[in-house]
Protein backbone atom coordinates (compact mmCIF):
# COMPACT_ATOMS: atom_id res chain seq x y z
CA UNK A 1 0.00 0.00 0.00
CA UNK A 2 1.26 3.41 -0.91
CA UNK A 3 -1.35 5.42 1.01
CA UNK A 4 -1.47 8.69 -0.87
CA UNK A 5 -4.21 11.21 -0.25
CA UNK A 6 -5.28 13.54 -2.99
CA UNK A 7 -3.47 11.68 -5.78
CA UNK A 8 -4.43 12.27 -9.43
CA UNK A 9 -3.62 9.90 -12.28
CA UNK A 10 -2.97 10.84 -15.92
CA UNK A 11 -6.12 11.69 -17.85
CA UNK A 12 -6.33 8.42 -19.82
CA UNK A 13 -6.33 6.33 -16.65
CA UNK A 14 -9.11 8.49 -15.29
CA UNK A 15 -11.22 7.77 -18.36
CA UNK A 16 -10.61 4.01 -18.06
CA UNK A 17 -11.47 4.17 -14.36
CA UNK A 18 -14.68 6.06 -15.11
CA UNK A 19 -15.75 3.34 -17.54
CA UNK A 20 -14.86 0.54 -15.11
CA UNK A 21 -16.67 2.14 -12.18
CA UNK A 22 -19.68 2.87 -14.35
CA UNK A 23 -19.77 -0.71 -15.63
CA UNK A 24 -19.30 -2.32 -12.21
CA UNK A 25 -21.51 0.14 -10.37
CA UNK A 26 -24.41 -0.30 -12.75
CA UNK A 27 -24.21 -4.08 -12.45
CA UNK A 28 -24.78 -3.70 -8.73
CA UNK A 29 -28.23 -2.19 -9.25
CA UNK A 30 -29.98 -5.29 -10.65
CA UNK A 31 -28.27 -7.39 -7.97
CA UNK A 32 -29.58 -5.14 -5.21
CA UNK A 33 -32.99 -5.07 -6.88
CA UNK A 34 -33.20 -8.85 -6.98
CA UNK A 35 -31.73 -9.21 -3.49
CA UNK A 36 -34.33 -6.85 -2.13
CA UNK A 37 -37.24 -8.75 -3.66
CA UNK A 38 -35.88 -12.14 -2.67
CA UNK A 39 -35.04 -11.04 0.88
CA UNK A 40 -38.36 -9.28 1.39
CA UNK A 41 -39.97 -12.53 0.31
CA UNK A 42 -38.03 -14.57 2.83
CA UNK A 43 -38.78 -12.06 5.59
CA UNK A 44 -42.48 -12.59 4.86
CA UNK A 45 -42.32 -16.41 4.56
CA UNK A 46 -42.71 -16.44 0.77
CA UNK A 47 -40.30 -17.13 -2.08
CA UNK A 48 -40.06 -13.84 -3.92
CA UNK A 49 -39.52 -13.91 -7.69
CA UNK A 50 -38.65 -17.46 -8.79
CA UNK A 51 -40.06 -17.79 -12.29
CA UNK A 52 -37.64 -16.00 -14.62
CA UNK A 53 -34.40 -17.91 -14.93
CA UNK A 54 -32.88 -20.11 -12.21
CA UNK A 55 -34.18 -18.96 -8.81
CA UNK A 56 -35.66 -15.91 -10.50
CA UNK A 57 -32.20 -14.52 -11.25
CA UNK A 58 -33.31 -12.96 -14.53
CA UNK A 59 -36.17 -11.04 -12.91
CA UNK A 60 -34.49 -7.58 -12.97
CA UNK A 61 -33.66 -8.08 -16.65
CA UNK A 62 -37.28 -8.97 -17.39
CA UNK A 63 -38.47 -5.94 -15.41
CA UNK A 64 -36.20 -3.55 -17.26
CA UNK A 65 -37.07 -5.04 -20.65
CA UNK A 66 -40.76 -4.73 -19.89
CA UNK A 67 -40.37 -1.09 -18.87
CA UNK A 68 -38.22 -0.18 -21.86
CA UNK A 69 -40.65 -1.64 -24.37
CA UNK A 70 -43.52 0.39 -22.97
CA UNK A 71 -44.90 3.46 -24.64
CA UNK A 72 -43.48 6.82 -23.56
CA UNK A 73 -46.58 8.78 -22.78
CA UNK A 74 -47.06 11.93 -20.79
CA UNK A 75 -50.15 13.60 -19.32
CA UNK A 76 -51.56 16.55 -21.27
CA UNK A 77 -51.22 18.74 -18.18
CA UNK A 78 -47.50 18.04 -17.87
CA UNK A 79 -44.65 20.29 -18.93
CA UNK A 80 -42.86 18.24 -21.54
CA UNK A 81 -39.28 19.47 -21.26
CA UNK A 82 -39.07 19.27 -17.47
CA UNK A 83 -41.01 16.03 -17.43
CA UNK A 84 -38.33 14.43 -19.58
CA UNK A 85 -35.44 16.15 -17.82
CA UNK A 86 -36.31 15.23 -14.22
CA UNK A 87 -35.49 11.49 -14.32
CA UNK A 88 -32.21 12.32 -16.04
CA UNK A 89 -31.22 14.63 -13.17
CA UNK A 90 -32.04 11.88 -10.70
CA UNK A 91 -29.97 9.26 -12.47
CA UNK A 92 -27.09 11.63 -13.21
CA UNK A 93 -26.61 12.69 -9.60
CA UNK A 94 -26.82 9.10 -8.38
CA UNK A 95 -24.15 7.96 -10.84
CA UNK A 96 -21.95 10.98 -10.17
CA UNK A 97 -22.03 10.30 -6.43
CA UNK A 98 -20.68 6.82 -7.11
CA UNK A 99 -17.43 8.38 -8.32
CA UNK A 100 -16.09 9.36 -4.91
CA UNK A 101 -16.50 6.02 -3.13
CA UNK A 102 -13.02 4.59 -2.61
CA UNK A 103 -12.84 0.86 -3.34
CA UNK A 104 -9.20 0.58 -2.41
CA UNK A 105 -5.93 2.36 -1.89
CA UNK A 106 -3.58 3.55 -4.62
CA UNK A 107 -2.31 0.36 -6.28
CA UNK A 108 0.62 -0.25 -8.58
CA UNK A 109 -0.95 -1.55 -11.80
CA UNK A 110 1.60 -2.24 -14.58
CA UNK A 111 3.98 0.32 -13.15
CA UNK A 112 1.40 3.11 -12.94
CA UNK A 113 -0.02 4.05 -9.55
CA UNK A 114 -3.81 3.89 -9.84
CA UNK A 115 -6.26 4.83 -7.12
CA UNK A 116 -9.17 2.42 -6.87
CA UNK A 117 -11.75 5.20 -6.80
CA UNK A 118 -13.31 7.49 -9.35
CA UNK A 119 -11.77 10.64 -7.97
CA UNK A 120 -10.37 11.50 -4.57
CA UNK A 121 -11.93 14.93 -4.20
CA UNK A 122 -10.51 17.10 -1.45
CA UNK A 123 -14.03 18.04 -0.34
CA UNK A 124 -15.35 14.43 -0.05
CA UNK A 125 -18.66 14.56 1.82
CA UNK A 126 -19.42 18.08 0.56
CA UNK A 127 -19.39 16.72 -3.01
CA UNK A 128 -21.90 14.13 -1.88
CA UNK A 129 -24.20 16.71 -0.30
CA UNK A 130 -23.91 18.99 -3.30
CA UNK A 131 -25.11 16.16 -5.54
CA UNK A 132 -27.79 15.29 -2.99
CA UNK A 133 -28.99 18.88 -3.28
CA UNK A 134 -29.25 18.55 -7.05
CA UNK A 135 -30.90 15.13 -6.78
CA UNK A 136 -33.73 16.83 -4.97
CA UNK A 137 -34.48 18.74 -8.18
CA UNK A 138 -35.00 15.41 -9.92
CA UNK A 139 -37.82 14.55 -7.55
CA UNK A 140 -39.18 18.08 -7.25
CA UNK A 141 -39.28 18.83 -10.98
CA UNK A 142 -40.59 15.37 -11.80
CA UNK A 143 -43.49 15.71 -9.40
CA UNK A 144 -44.29 19.27 -10.35
CA UNK A 145 -43.96 18.88 -14.14
CA UNK A 146 -46.25 15.84 -14.12
CA UNK A 147 -49.28 18.07 -13.63
CA UNK A 148 -50.91 15.71 -11.16
CA UNK A 149 -51.78 16.42 -7.55
CA UNK A 150 -50.49 13.11 -6.27
CA UNK A 151 -47.14 13.72 -7.92
CA UNK A 152 -47.09 17.27 -6.63
CA UNK A 153 -47.87 16.25 -3.05
CA UNK A 154 -45.23 13.53 -3.24
CA UNK A 155 -42.58 15.87 -4.53
CA UNK A 156 -43.48 18.50 -1.93
CA UNK A 157 -43.06 15.95 0.81
CA UNK A 158 -39.84 14.83 -0.79
CA UNK A 159 -38.50 18.36 -0.82
CA UNK A 160 -39.33 18.95 2.85
CA UNK A 161 -37.98 15.57 3.85
CA UNK A 162 -34.70 15.82 1.95
CA UNK A 163 -33.96 19.30 3.29
CA UNK A 164 -34.78 18.31 6.87
CA UNK A 165 -32.72 15.17 6.96
CA UNK A 166 -29.79 16.47 4.98
CA UNK A 167 -28.99 18.75 7.91
CA UNK A 168 -28.84 15.89 10.38
CA UNK A 169 -26.95 13.69 7.92
CA UNK A 170 -24.34 16.36 7.35
CA UNK A 171 -23.91 17.14 11.03
CA UNK A 172 -23.52 13.44 11.81
CA UNK A 173 -20.44 13.38 9.58
CA UNK A 174 -18.82 16.45 11.13
CA UNK A 175 -17.69 14.41 14.14
CA UNK A 176 -15.80 12.04 11.87
CA UNK A 177 -14.31 14.85 9.83
CA UNK A 178 -12.98 16.50 12.99
CA UNK A 179 -11.49 13.25 14.25
CA UNK A 180 -9.92 12.38 10.89
CA UNK A 181 -8.78 15.99 10.26
CA UNK A 182 -9.47 15.57 6.54
CA UNK A 183 -12.33 15.80 4.05
CA UNK A 184 -10.80 13.34 1.59
CA UNK A 185 -12.63 10.00 1.74
CA UNK A 186 -9.37 8.13 1.17
CA UNK A 187 -7.86 10.08 4.02
CA UNK A 188 -10.82 9.20 6.24
CA UNK A 189 -10.34 5.49 5.55
CA UNK A 190 -6.61 5.71 6.27
CA UNK A 191 -7.39 7.53 9.52
CA UNK A 192 -9.38 4.46 10.61
CA UNK A 193 -6.31 2.19 10.67
CA UNK A 194 -6.34 1.96 14.47
CA UNK A 195 -10.08 1.83 15.02
CA UNK A 196 -13.10 2.13 12.74
CA UNK A 197 -15.05 5.32 13.31
CA UNK A 198 -18.17 3.33 14.08
CA UNK A 199 -16.78 2.76 17.61
CA UNK A 200 -15.92 6.29 18.75
CA UNK A 201 -18.67 7.82 16.57
CA UNK A 202 -21.46 5.33 17.28
CA UNK A 203 -24.03 8.10 17.79
CA UNK A 204 -22.90 9.72 14.57
CA UNK A 205 -23.21 6.40 12.74
CA UNK A 206 -26.76 5.81 13.99
CA UNK A 207 -27.85 9.34 13.11
CA UNK A 208 -26.23 9.02 9.69
CA UNK A 209 -27.99 5.72 9.02
CA UNK A 210 -31.42 7.01 10.09
CA UNK A 211 -30.98 10.17 8.03
CA UNK A 212 -29.82 8.05 5.09
CA UNK A 213 -33.10 6.14 5.12
CA UNK A 214 -34.87 9.47 4.70
CA UNK A 215 -32.40 10.74 2.09
CA UNK A 216 -32.83 7.68 -0.10
CA UNK A 217 -36.63 7.73 0.33
CA UNK A 218 -36.64 4.23 1.76
CA UNK A 219 -39.01 2.70 4.29
CA UNK A 220 -39.85 3.75 6.99
CA UNK A 221 -39.37 7.24 5.53
CA UNK A 222 -40.72 6.58 2.02
CA UNK A 223 -43.32 9.32 2.29
CA UNK A 224 -42.48 10.68 -1.14
CA UNK A 225 -44.01 7.62 -2.71
CA UNK A 226 -46.39 6.52 0.05
CA UNK A 227 -48.36 4.05 -2.07
CA UNK A 228 -51.33 3.92 0.25
CA UNK A 229 -52.13 7.63 0.17
CA UNK A 230 -50.29 9.13 -2.82
CA UNK A 231 -50.69 6.29 -5.35
CA UNK A 232 -46.99 6.40 -6.21
CA UNK A 233 -45.89 9.85 -5.11
CA UNK A 234 -43.66 11.91 -7.37
CA UNK A 235 -43.43 9.18 -10.04
CA UNK A 236 -47.17 8.49 -10.32
CA UNK A 237 -47.39 9.81 -13.87
CA UNK A 238 -44.18 8.19 -15.06
CA UNK A 239 -44.03 4.97 -17.03
CA UNK A 240 -41.68 3.05 -19.24
CA UNK A 241 -38.04 4.06 -19.46
CA UNK A 242 -38.47 7.22 -17.42
CA UNK A 243 -39.96 5.30 -14.54
CA UNK A 244 -37.11 2.82 -14.90
CA UNK A 245 -34.67 5.74 -14.54
CA UNK A 246 -36.27 6.82 -11.28
CA UNK A 247 -36.30 3.27 -10.02
CA UNK A 248 -32.71 2.83 -11.04
CA UNK A 249 -31.63 6.06 -9.35
CA UNK A 250 -33.37 5.03 -6.16
CA UNK A 251 -31.45 1.78 -5.91
CA UNK A 252 -28.22 3.40 -6.98
CA UNK A 253 -28.71 5.89 -4.15
CA UNK A 254 -28.98 2.99 -1.72
CA UNK A 255 -25.70 1.62 -3.07
CA UNK A 256 -24.02 5.02 -2.83
CA UNK A 257 -25.19 5.57 0.74
CA UNK A 258 -24.00 2.08 1.66
CA UNK A 259 -20.64 2.95 0.14
CA UNK A 260 -20.43 6.21 2.06
CA UNK A 261 -21.37 4.51 5.34
CA UNK A 262 -18.76 1.83 4.64
CA UNK A 263 -16.09 4.40 3.85
CA UNK A 264 -16.73 6.81 6.66
CA UNK A 265 -17.76 4.56 9.53
CA UNK A 266 -16.93 0.95 8.71
CA UNK A 267 -13.29 1.31 7.75
CA UNK A 268 -13.57 1.18 3.96
CA UNK A 269 -11.19 -1.47 2.64
CA UNK A 270 -9.56 -2.07 6.06
CA UNK A 271 -10.06 -5.39 7.82
CA UNK A 272 -10.11 -5.80 11.60
CA UNK A 273 -7.54 -7.65 13.74
CA UNK A 274 -4.62 -6.29 11.72
CA UNK A 275 -5.24 -8.50 8.66
CA UNK A 276 -3.52 -7.01 5.62
CA UNK A 277 -4.59 -8.81 2.45
CA UNK A 278 -2.94 -7.99 -0.90
CA UNK A 279 -4.19 -4.86 -2.62
CA UNK A 280 -6.50 -6.58 -5.13
CA UNK A 281 -8.72 -7.83 -2.26
CA UNK A 282 -9.62 -4.25 -1.22
CA UNK A 283 -12.54 -3.72 -3.66
CA UNK A 284 -14.10 -7.01 -2.56
CA UNK A 285 -13.84 -6.02 1.11
CA UNK A 286 -15.58 -2.74 0.32
CA UNK A 287 -18.25 -4.50 -1.76
CA UNK A 288 -18.84 -7.01 1.03
CA UNK A 289 -19.30 -4.28 3.60
CA UNK A 290 -21.58 -2.37 1.22
CA UNK A 291 -23.60 -5.55 0.82
CA UNK A 292 -24.04 -5.79 4.58
CA UNK A 293 -25.25 -2.19 4.83
CA UNK A 294 -27.61 -2.75 1.90
CA UNK A 295 -28.93 -5.85 3.62
CA UNK A 296 -29.66 -3.69 6.65
CA UNK A 297 -31.61 -1.28 4.44
CA UNK A 298 -33.74 -4.14 3.12
CA UNK A 299 -34.14 -5.65 6.58
CA UNK A 300 -35.45 -2.36 7.97
CA UNK A 301 -37.84 -2.05 5.05
CA UNK A 302 -39.29 -5.44 5.93
CA UNK A 303 -39.67 -4.43 9.58
CA UNK A 304 -40.80 -0.88 10.15
CA UNK A 305 -44.10 0.68 9.10
CA UNK A 306 -44.16 4.06 7.39
CA UNK A 307 -44.12 7.10 9.65
CA UNK A 308 -46.85 9.68 9.70
CA UNK A 309 -45.78 12.92 8.06
CA UNK A 310 -45.74 15.08 11.22
CA UNK A 311 -43.88 12.33 13.05
CA UNK A 312 -41.26 12.35 10.34
CA UNK A 313 -40.79 16.09 10.60
CA UNK A 314 -40.73 16.26 14.39
CA UNK A 315 -38.34 13.30 14.52
CA UNK A 316 -35.98 14.96 12.07
CA UNK A 317 -35.95 18.41 13.61
CA UNK A 318 -36.56 17.69 17.29
CA UNK A 319 -34.64 14.47 17.81
CA UNK A 320 -32.07 13.86 15.10
CA UNK A 321 -30.83 17.42 14.66
CA UNK A 322 -30.25 18.11 18.40
CA UNK A 323 -28.57 14.71 18.76
CA UNK A 324 -26.32 15.38 15.79
CA UNK A 325 -25.44 18.82 17.14
CA UNK A 326 -24.68 17.38 20.56
CA UNK A 327 -22.52 14.69 18.98
CA UNK A 328 -20.60 17.34 17.05
CA UNK A 329 -20.13 19.46 20.17
CA UNK A 330 -18.87 16.60 22.32
CA UNK A 331 -16.51 15.41 19.58
CA UNK A 332 -15.21 18.97 19.18
CA UNK A 333 -14.46 19.21 22.90
CA UNK A 334 -12.76 15.79 22.95
CA UNK A 335 -10.66 16.59 19.88
CA UNK A 336 -9.61 19.97 21.26
CA UNK A 337 -8.69 18.56 24.66
CA UNK A 338 -6.74 15.59 23.30
CA UNK A 339 -4.67 17.61 20.81
CA UNK B 1 -40.17 8.24 18.26
CA UNK B 2 -40.60 11.21 20.57
CA UNK B 3 -43.45 12.78 18.68
CA UNK B 4 -45.44 14.94 21.10
CA UNK B 5 -48.60 14.42 19.08
CA UNK B 6 -50.75 13.44 22.05
CA UNK B 7 -51.91 16.22 24.30
CA UNK B 8 -49.92 17.18 27.40
CA UNK B 9 -49.91 14.59 30.13
CA UNK B 10 -52.88 14.50 32.48
CA UNK B 11 -55.16 16.99 30.72
CA UNK B 12 -58.45 15.39 29.75
CA UNK B 13 -59.28 16.16 26.15
CA UNK B 14 -62.99 16.74 26.61
CA UNK B 15 -64.62 19.70 24.93
CA UNK B 16 -67.67 21.43 26.44
CA UNK B 17 -70.00 23.68 24.49
CA UNK B 18 -71.02 27.02 26.02
CA UNK B 19 -74.61 26.81 24.85
CA UNK B 20 -76.96 27.47 27.79
CA UNK B 21 -80.00 25.84 26.23
CA UNK B 22 -78.29 22.56 25.62
CA UNK B 23 -77.13 20.35 28.43
CA UNK B 24 -74.48 17.84 27.53
CA UNK B 25 -76.07 15.19 29.73
CA UNK B 26 -74.86 11.64 29.52
CA UNK B 27 -74.15 11.45 25.83
CA UNK B 28 -70.74 13.10 26.08
CA UNK B 29 -68.06 10.65 25.19
CA UNK B 30 -64.91 11.17 27.16
CA UNK B 31 -61.92 10.90 24.87
CA UNK B 32 -59.28 8.80 26.56
CA UNK B 33 -55.76 9.10 25.30
CA UNK B 34 -52.65 7.33 26.36
CA UNK B 35 -50.21 9.71 28.00
CA UNK B 36 -47.52 11.12 25.77
CA UNK B 37 -44.36 9.05 26.14
CA UNK B 38 -41.70 10.65 28.29
CA UNK B 39 -38.04 10.79 27.29
CA UNK B 40 -37.28 7.39 28.81
CA UNK B 41 -40.11 5.63 27.04
CA UNK B 42 -39.34 7.43 23.80
CA UNK B 43 -35.76 6.24 23.87
CA UNK B 44 -36.94 2.75 24.78
CA UNK B 45 -39.30 2.72 21.83
CA UNK B 46 -36.74 4.19 19.47
CA UNK B 47 -34.05 1.63 20.16
CA UNK B 48 -35.21 -1.43 22.07
CA UNK B 49 -38.60 -1.84 20.42
CA UNK B 50 -37.12 -1.23 16.98
CA UNK B 51 -34.44 -3.85 17.62
CA UNK B 52 -37.13 -6.25 18.82
CA UNK B 53 -39.01 -5.69 15.58
CA UNK B 54 -35.86 -6.30 13.57
CA UNK B 55 -35.34 -9.52 15.52
CA UNK B 56 -38.87 -10.63 14.73
CA UNK B 57 -38.45 -10.18 10.99
CA UNK B 58 -35.02 -11.81 11.03
CA UNK B 59 -36.53 -14.79 12.83
CA UNK B 60 -38.72 -15.43 9.78
CA UNK B 61 -35.61 -16.33 7.79
CA UNK B 62 -35.36 -19.93 8.88
CA UNK B 63 -39.01 -20.61 8.16
CA UNK B 64 -39.95 -22.43 4.99
CA UNK B 65 -42.10 -20.27 2.72
CA UNK B 66 -45.76 -21.24 2.86
CA UNK B 67 -46.37 -20.25 -0.77
CA UNK B 68 -48.25 -22.78 -2.91
CA UNK B 69 -46.50 -22.85 -6.29
CA UNK B 70 -49.81 -22.66 -8.09
CA UNK B 71 -49.63 -23.98 -11.64
CA UNK B 72 -47.48 -26.89 -10.49
CA UNK B 73 -49.07 -27.35 -7.09
CA UNK B 74 -52.77 -26.92 -6.44
CA UNK B 75 -54.61 -26.29 -3.24
CA UNK B 76 -56.78 -29.36 -2.62
CA UNK B 77 -60.52 -28.73 -2.55
CA UNK B 78 -63.13 -30.17 -0.19
CA UNK B 79 -65.43 -32.94 -1.50
CA UNK B 80 -68.42 -30.61 -1.43
CA UNK B 81 -66.61 -27.95 -3.48
CA UNK B 82 -68.80 -26.78 -6.36
CA UNK B 83 -66.74 -26.63 -9.52
CA UNK B 84 -67.45 -27.46 -13.16
CA UNK B 85 -70.55 -29.60 -13.80
CA UNK B 86 -70.39 -33.26 -14.76
CA UNK B 87 -73.02 -35.37 -16.52
CA UNK B 88 -73.12 -39.05 -15.59
CA UNK B 89 -73.79 -42.39 -17.25
CA UNK B 90 -74.93 -45.63 -15.68
CA UNK B 91 -71.82 -47.62 -15.00
CA UNK B 92 -73.27 -51.00 -16.04
CA UNK B 93 -75.19 -50.14 -19.21
CA UNK B 94 -73.33 -47.00 -20.25
CA UNK B 95 -76.64 -45.20 -20.83
CA UNK B 96 -76.94 -41.54 -19.90
CA UNK B 97 -78.71 -40.78 -16.66
CA UNK B 98 -80.22 -37.58 -18.01
CA UNK B 99 -83.76 -37.97 -19.30
CA UNK B 100 -84.12 -34.45 -20.65
CA UNK B 101 -86.73 -33.30 -18.10
CA UNK B 102 -85.35 -29.70 -17.99
CA UNK B 103 -85.84 -29.44 -14.22
CA UNK B 104 -82.25 -28.23 -13.93
CA UNK B 105 -82.91 -25.49 -16.48
CA UNK B 106 -86.03 -24.51 -14.54
CA UNK B 107 -84.12 -24.38 -11.26
CA UNK B 108 -81.21 -22.43 -12.66
CA UNK B 109 -81.29 -18.84 -11.31
CA UNK B 110 -78.77 -17.67 -13.90
CA UNK B 111 -80.67 -19.27 -16.74
CA UNK B 112 -77.55 -20.80 -18.20
CA UNK B 113 -78.74 -24.35 -18.97
CA UNK B 114 -80.38 -25.24 -22.26
CA UNK B 115 -81.96 -28.67 -22.71
CA UNK B 116 -83.65 -29.95 -25.85
CA UNK B 117 -85.25 -33.35 -25.29
CA UNK B 118 -85.82 -36.08 -27.89
CA UNK B 119 -87.59 -39.46 -27.82
CA UNK B 120 -85.62 -42.63 -27.30
CA UNK B 121 -86.29 -45.29 -29.94
CA UNK B 122 -85.39 -49.01 -29.66
CA UNK B 123 -82.79 -48.55 -32.43
CA UNK B 124 -81.35 -45.41 -30.95
CA UNK B 125 -81.41 -45.64 -27.16
CA UNK B 126 -79.36 -42.97 -25.38
CA UNK B 127 -80.83 -42.80 -21.88
CA UNK B 128 -82.62 -45.21 -19.58
CA UNK B 129 -85.88 -43.25 -19.62
CA UNK B 130 -88.45 -42.43 -22.26
CA UNK B 131 -86.66 -39.38 -23.52
CA UNK B 132 -83.08 -38.14 -23.56
CA UNK B 133 -81.34 -34.80 -23.87
CA UNK B 134 -80.50 -34.19 -27.48
CA UNK B 135 -78.88 -30.89 -26.61
CA UNK B 136 -77.52 -30.19 -23.17
CA UNK B 137 -75.54 -26.97 -22.88
CA UNK B 138 -74.31 -25.04 -19.87
CA UNK B 139 -73.07 -21.52 -20.46
CA UNK B 140 -70.31 -21.38 -17.84
CA UNK B 141 -69.76 -17.68 -18.39
CA UNK B 142 -73.19 -17.16 -16.81
CA UNK B 143 -73.19 -19.99 -14.28
CA UNK B 144 -72.95 -18.87 -10.65
CA UNK B 145 -72.08 -22.34 -9.31
CA UNK B 146 -75.01 -22.40 -6.88
CA UNK B 147 -75.59 -26.12 -7.31
CA UNK B 148 -79.40 -25.84 -7.68
CA UNK B 149 -79.27 -27.96 -10.86
CA UNK B 150 -77.68 -30.75 -8.87
CA UNK B 151 -80.44 -30.48 -6.23
CA UNK B 152 -83.21 -30.30 -8.82
CA UNK B 153 -82.12 -33.37 -10.80
CA UNK B 154 -84.33 -36.40 -9.96
CA UNK B 155 -81.82 -38.91 -11.41
CA UNK B 156 -78.49 -37.54 -10.11
CA UNK B 157 -77.53 -37.08 -13.73
CA UNK B 158 -75.79 -33.74 -13.16
CA UNK B 159 -73.45 -33.08 -10.28
CA UNK B 160 -70.99 -30.33 -9.49
CA UNK B 161 -67.42 -31.47 -10.09
CA UNK B 162 -64.21 -30.17 -8.56
CA UNK B 163 -62.52 -28.42 -11.47
CA UNK B 164 -62.12 -24.70 -11.12
CA UNK B 165 -59.67 -23.79 -13.90
CA UNK B 166 -62.27 -22.56 -16.34
CA UNK B 167 -60.78 -19.45 -17.88
CA UNK B 168 -60.72 -19.16 -21.65
CA UNK B 169 -59.94 -16.67 -24.38
CA UNK B 170 -63.37 -16.65 -25.94
CA UNK B 171 -66.83 -16.53 -24.40
CA UNK B 172 -68.18 -19.01 -26.92
CA UNK B 173 -65.64 -21.55 -25.67
CA UNK B 174 -67.30 -21.39 -22.28
CA UNK B 175 -70.54 -22.94 -23.56
CA UNK B 176 -70.03 -26.54 -22.51
CA UNK B 177 -71.85 -29.12 -24.61
CA UNK B 178 -73.14 -32.52 -23.53
CA UNK B 179 -70.05 -34.32 -24.84
CA UNK B 180 -67.76 -32.06 -22.85
CA UNK B 181 -69.78 -32.47 -19.70
CA UNK B 182 -69.95 -36.24 -20.06
CA UNK B 183 -66.23 -36.65 -20.68
CA UNK B 184 -63.92 -37.31 -17.77
CA UNK B 185 -61.92 -34.17 -16.94
CA UNK B 186 -58.33 -34.37 -18.16
CA UNK B 187 -56.77 -32.82 -15.11
CA UNK B 188 -58.29 -33.73 -11.84
CA UNK B 189 -58.27 -31.30 -8.99
CA UNK B 190 -56.70 -32.73 -5.82
CA UNK B 191 -59.23 -33.55 -3.13
CA UNK B 192 -58.74 -32.65 0.47
CA UNK B 193 -58.75 -35.67 2.75
CA UNK B 194 -60.95 -35.83 5.78
CA UNK B 195 -59.61 -33.86 8.71
CA UNK B 196 -57.08 -32.05 6.53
Amino acid sequence: MIAVVGYYEPWWIQIIKAIVIFAVGLQLVPIVLLAERKLLGRFQARYGPNRVGPYGAMQPLADILKLLTKEQFRPTTSIGFLYALAPMISILTAVAALAIIPFGDVQDIFGTPVGLYGIDVSIGPLYLFALGGIAFYGIMLGGWASGSKYSFLGSMRGAAQLISYEVAQGLALVGVLMTAQTLSLTGIVIAQKGMWFVVPQLAGFLIFMVASFAETNRAPFDLTEADAELVGGYNTEYGGGRFASYYFAEYLNVIVVSGIATTIFLGGWLLPFGIHPPGWVDPFVVLFKMGLVTFFFIWVRATLPRLRYDQLMSFGWKVLLPLATLNTLITAIVVTVSH
Amino acid sequence: MAAPDNGPEGTPATATLNVAAWSPGEDVIEVKRTPAPGPTRSTWRTFVETLRGLGTTFGRFHETPITVQYPEEKTPVYPRFRGRHKLHRFEDTGLEKCVGCSLCAAACPADCIRVVAAENTPEHRVSAGERYAEVYEINLSRCIFCGYCEVACPFDAITMGHDYELSDYDRTDLIFTKEMLLAEPLERTPLRNEGE
